[in-house]
């Protein structure tokens, strides 16, 4: 029994690695419809950028990367935008196959710089130790999701740019109609939408490999998350991120890992056959 | 324009044509068309490892010692008065593509032997080439056994000389109820059944058996269930990146070396770096090697190894057993007096070296190493320090023959 | 959400006008490079040389539907691995139980299986096994395909969903270790109708099946292109919802593409299992089903001879890389990758359209 509620967190927290991977594509994906396969690749600069910060803050290198992975991933991203991907919008199947050869340098030029083997990123020591099953690094993580959250909420509520996205977002012809310049929002939202995949990556350190592969294992599911929440849906993302956490923990601990993944992918495909456009659907009177 | 859907066809078909005979041609130029094993002054022998891709991380490194051997025997004289030239070949971490370049080294390049392989899968792969092009393989890993094939030699250990060793070591310290954690492949599957055979046999409990998938990276629910269950020790066959996974999530989980340690076999030094020694210090692992193990032949080995690719690699068992096979397959064309196969293969049974792992022999039955057996400790400093060895080297026995309480596994 | 490029290369009808010497161009180039390839490349060619072109024109065969739901139809299916598989798995396990002889395979034997699964009992049967290798594949993308496209699941999304299905069936067939091989997948077959399978013979016989296989693909492909169906799916992926207003249905219609194209991943796999002696999940995955995707991108998606050419030049062109610089191979892969998409979308076979209606002569008979 005490078994199964610890799931419960759990799920919560597996939920809350899910969303922070997510939270960046939902943008990039839902705005400019880029199907940014180099997601991943950005996630490992946010953690190949814990690890070289290590030298110079020590064990607090976790906390200080979090801003600096933000900008080094963001500009990344900004990078990849101006020089490739503005050329590509209305195109968004190429765009996928045009970054996924980004991915596929960017993780040779990691493996070139940083070596194939694993680097190790130490923990803060205020990081160890936990509360019952959940580790306090998975509730900094947590804690990490939910600012993020709440971060982009307001941004996109409270500031002039935010709602710029939004109206970019909703109706892009319009948008430009009304004035907006559409293509420095694009930029802007890339910016965030990589940092925060840079954010997503210090967090992985505290919990995962950090290697040239990294990107790999999560692109995949964080393409998920996407895809079931709805495109440049906030609060479809977080839904069904937590969903799917809970539904990966629940299926692991009754089945094992290999067949819960397997679950979990059946679930999202007979989900998308009740709610082809996701949980929220953006209301649009556009043709496709 | 309709014209032009025929017209490209063509050039396709023309440039394929084209390509694929100039590759032929360019290769076997550049391969040379000399008698099996290279020139009068020569012997070719083929290196197949994954550079590129998943294995790449740790098959590289065997690599790097195979190339080291070839070097050391080379500035010694050669083979026969030959010095040996490597052609070595990317595996890709793919298995079909180390079925495909074994039958490059072998048809085109006419290697006198291939040295290569890590995963299973890619022996698995490699092994219907070289039996059926009647060819050599020095496979240099540990492996699940099961499996003797005459055109194979076994560098790394067999079932026998590995897990059987950990298990009698987790027996002795009284550690009788057991967690079972892998991924989910052939190596840990079949290692698992042993164990549960061994354990069945010996009184001792296997409280869970999980398997993850390859690169899974997320173990809260796999460590939440091994918590509960409350064993005395976890046996840990996962493989590559998950092992990075799984001990930083069990360390944040609260769990001790002391309170429940980790007998792995498959984190060697090179791992360790990659996990955090943080993470991993205190746990157990079964080889049957180390940087540290102390003789002079490993000495000489560690300091080569360090000298020609820098002060901060290290080496491990993998690593040891490539370096190894290198040195066997030449005593035994010593021996044989000739780089044909079928004379190696005689000649090869009964040669026994001093090697960093202290003595082998060549069991010439089943192709593989009599190897002594070694547990070890991970040190706060990244090293391994060994902690119990067998004593002598053990008789490899791939299908367990000799232990009653296998019978029923193959 | 449709992928459109400009100038996409239309499918006309013959033009009434055109001479007969312009209508026999095509099929007698068609002739020609079946004659190179079905007499002079296995007479050029050393057998190991040969088996590599054999194993491209398996990949070929699988571009070639890929060239025709997403060249033609805008399907990107990132999944197509699962139908090789799916065929490559069909005829693998007759071979093994071929070779087995009654017997348990080889790899049952390590995993603990006492009796023969019942899913295998009827792979025991050569004509079912090539049956299925067509026929379950094609089944799996109907039965995927009126789901999806129903719900009107598109464009990116149906992209990501077959993505995911690649991945969904790598970790089941890993994971059912017992029943298919695991991560080892099935090899070491050694006899293929009654033909010792190591043999050059055989392997030339092999080969020249495969190529033709592939020619008589490409015609039945080409003939669907150019059809009333063909040109209905270009509708369809330049303005689905037009064709749905014109009183279509462009589910059925890309179902039915859909399924042909799963139908030629299937018969490439059963084809691909004995030319190299392998089948196993790292055939099926995410990575191989993109980097097929990217082969046809590179040689021109929007002809299927472009999409052929892709496949078999992006894999002589792995061997051939990969043999020289290992570790160099991923950066001009994703290097060129980048170039075609920036630089020339439609492929190595646009650029040379692009290039030949820069002739000076050429423009005004275009």
């Amino acid at each position: 029994m005490e078994a199964i509620v610890n799931q419960l967190p759990i799920g919560l927290s597996i939920g809350a690695v899910l969303l922070l991977i997510a939270l960046g594509l939902t943008f990039t994906f839902g705005q400019m419809g880029v199907i940014n396969m180099a997601h991943g690749e950005f996630i490992m600069a946010g953690a190949y950028t814990a690890y070289l910060l290590q030298g110079w803050a020590g064990r607090q290198a976790v906390l200080v990367a979090l801003p600096v992975a933000f900008a080094v991933a963001g500009l990344m991203g900004l990078i990849l935008e101006r020089t490739a991907i503005r050329h590509f919008y209305g195109r968004p199947l190429d765009t996928l196959l045009l970054t996924w050869g980004v991915s596929l340098v960017l993780q040779q030029l990691a493996r070139d710089l940083f070596g194939a083997p694993n680097v190790q990123v130490q923990a803060p020591a205020w990081l160890q130790g936990g509360l019952g099953i959940l580790p306090y690094n998975r509730l900094f993580i947590f804690a990490l999701a939910v600012g993020s959250v709440v971060a982009i909420w307001g941004y996109m509520n409270r500031t002039s740019h935010g709602r710029r996205m939004q109206a970019v977002m909703q109706n892009r012809q319009l948008a430009a109609v009304m004035g907006i310049n559409t293509g420095r929002v694009d930029q802007r939202t890339f910016f965030i939408g990589s940092g925060l995949a840079g954010i997503a990556g210090v967090a992985l350190t505290l919990i995962g490999p950090v290697g040239p592969a990294l990107g790999t294992y999560y692109i995949v599911d964080a393409f998920l998350v996407v895809v079931a929440g709805g495109l440049g849906q906030l609060r479809g993302a977080v839904i069904a991120a937590v969903a799917l956490g809970l539904l990966n923990s629940y299926a692991e601990f009754w089945t094992n890992a290999s067949l819960a993944k397997v679950i979990v992918f059946v679930a999202i495909i007979a989900f998308l056959q009740v709610r082809p456009q996701g949980m929220f659907v953006l209301r649009s009177r556009a043709l496709t | 324009m309709r014209n032009s859907a025929w017209r490209i066809g063509a050039v396709v078909a023309v440039l394929a044509t084209g390509l694929a005979a100039c590759g032929g041609q360019s290769s076997t130029t550049g391969g040379g068309t000399a008698a099996a094993g290279g020139d009068a002054s020569s012997i070719k022998v083929g290196i197949l490892h994954s550079l590129s891709g998943t294995m790449a991380i740790s098959e590289v490194t065997v690599r790097d010692s195979e190339l080291l051997a070839i070097e050391e025997i080379n500035a010694a004289g050669g083979v026969l008065g030959k010095k040996l030239v490597p052609v070595v070949e990317d595996g890709a971490s793919d298995w079909p593509t180390f079925a495909e370049k074994a039958t490059k080294l072998i048809a085109q390049d006419k290697v006198a032997t291939v040295f290569g392989g890590w995963t299973s899968a890619s022996r698995k792969a490699m092994l219907p080439v070289f039996e059926k092009r009647k060819a050599l393989l020095w496979y240099p890993v540990q492996y699940e056994g099961l499996e003797s094939s005459p055109y194979i030699f076994y560098t790394g250990a067999t079932t026998n000389q590995q897990i059987v060793p950990g298990l009698d070591y987790l027996k002795e310290k009284g550690k009788k109820r057991i967690f079972l954690v892998g991924s989910d492949y052939v190596f840990p599957r079949t290692a698992n059944k042993i164990i549960k055979a061994y354990a069945a046999a010996n009184g001792m409990q296997v409280l869970g058996e999980e398997y993850t998938p390859l690169g899974h990276t997320e173990y809260s629910t796999l460590v939440n269930k091994v918590v509960q269950a409350k064993p005395d020790a976890v046996f840990n066959t996962l493989n590559g990146d998950s092992n990075v996974a799984f001990f930083k999530q069990l360390k944040s989980a609260g769990v001790t070396a002391e309170q429940m340690p980790v007998m792995s076999v498959s984190v060697a030094e090179e791992e360790v770096k990659g996990i955090g020694v943080d993470n991993i210090a205190g746990h157990l692992v079964a080889w049957n090697y180390y940087q540290t193990t102390d003789n002079p032949a490993n000495k000489k080995f560690v300091e080569a190894f360090k000298a020609k690719y820098g002060p901060d690699r290290v080496t491990s068992d993998p690593m040891e057993a490539g370096y190894n096979a290198v040195y066997l397959w030449a005593e035994a064309v010593k021996k044989a007096g000739s780089t044909e196969v079928e004379a190696v293969k005689k000649a090869a049974g009964g040669i026994t070296l001093d090697r960093p792992e202290g003595s082998v022999t060549i069991d010439g039955e089943n192709q593989h190493i009599y190897k002594t057996a070694r547990i070890g400790v991970i040190e706060t400093d990244g090293q391994i320090k060994e902690v119990w060895n067998s004593g002598k080297p053990i008789k490899p026995d791939p299908y367990l023959k000799t232990y009653p309480w296998a019978g029923g596994l193959a | 959400m449709t992928a459109t490029v400009r100038d996409a290369a239309p499918v006309a009808p013959p033009a009434p006008g055109r001479s007969w010497r312009d209508r026999l161009r095509g099929p007698s180039v068609f002739v020609l490079i079946a004659v190179l390839a079905l007499v002079v490349a296995p007479l050029l060619l050393e057998p190991f040389r040969l088996g590599l072109l054999a194993k491209y024109l398996c990949f070929g065969i699988v571009a070639l539907g890929i060239g025709l739901a997403w060249g033609q139809g805008g399907m990107l299916t990132l999944g197509q691995g699962v139908f090789f598989g799916l065929g490559g798995y069909a005829m693998g396990m007759y071979l093994k139980l071929h070779d087995a002889g009654g017997d348990l395979p080889d790899f049952m034997v390590w995993s603990g299986v006492e009796r023969l699964p019942a899913l295998w009992i009827p792979f025991e049967n050569p004509v079912f096994a090539i049956a299925f290798a067509v026929v379950g594949p094609v089944l799996l993308a109907v039965l995927l395909g009126s789901l999806v496209f129903r719900q009107r699941v598109r464009g990116a999304y149906f992209a990501i969903l077959t993505q995911a299905l690649a991945a969904a069936m790598v970790i089941l067939l890993v994971g059912q270790q017992g029943l298919t091989g695991g991560t080892n997948g099935l090899t070491n077959f050694f006899d293929l109708f009654g033909q010792d399978l190591a043999a050059d013979g055989t392997q030339r016989g092999l080969y020249v099946v495969v190529a033709a296989v592939l020619g008589v693909l490409y015609l039945v492909a080409w003939q669907l292109v150019r059809s009333r169906f063909g040109r209905l799916l270009v509708a369809i992926r330049d303005g689905e919802d037009r064709v749905r207003f014109l009183g279509y249905n462009p589910a059925t219609i890309k179902t039915i593409t859909f399924a042909v194209s799963a139908g030629m991943a299937g018969l490439a796999g059963a084809l691909f299992v004995p030319v190299v002696g392998i089948i196993s999940p790292a055939l099926l995955g995410v990575v191989p089903s993109l980097e097929l995707v990217v082969a046809v991108a590179v040689g021109g998606r929007f002809s299927l001879a472009g999409a052929v050419l892709g496949a078999v030049v992006m894999g002589y062109a792995k061997t051939s890389f990969s043999e020289e610089f290992a570790d160099g191979w991923l950066y001009l892969q994703g290097a060129l990758f980048i170039l075609v998409m920036t630089l020339a979308p439609k492929g190595i076979f646009g650029l040379a359209a692009t290039l030949r209606d820069l002739l000076p002569g050429r423009r005004a008979r275009a």
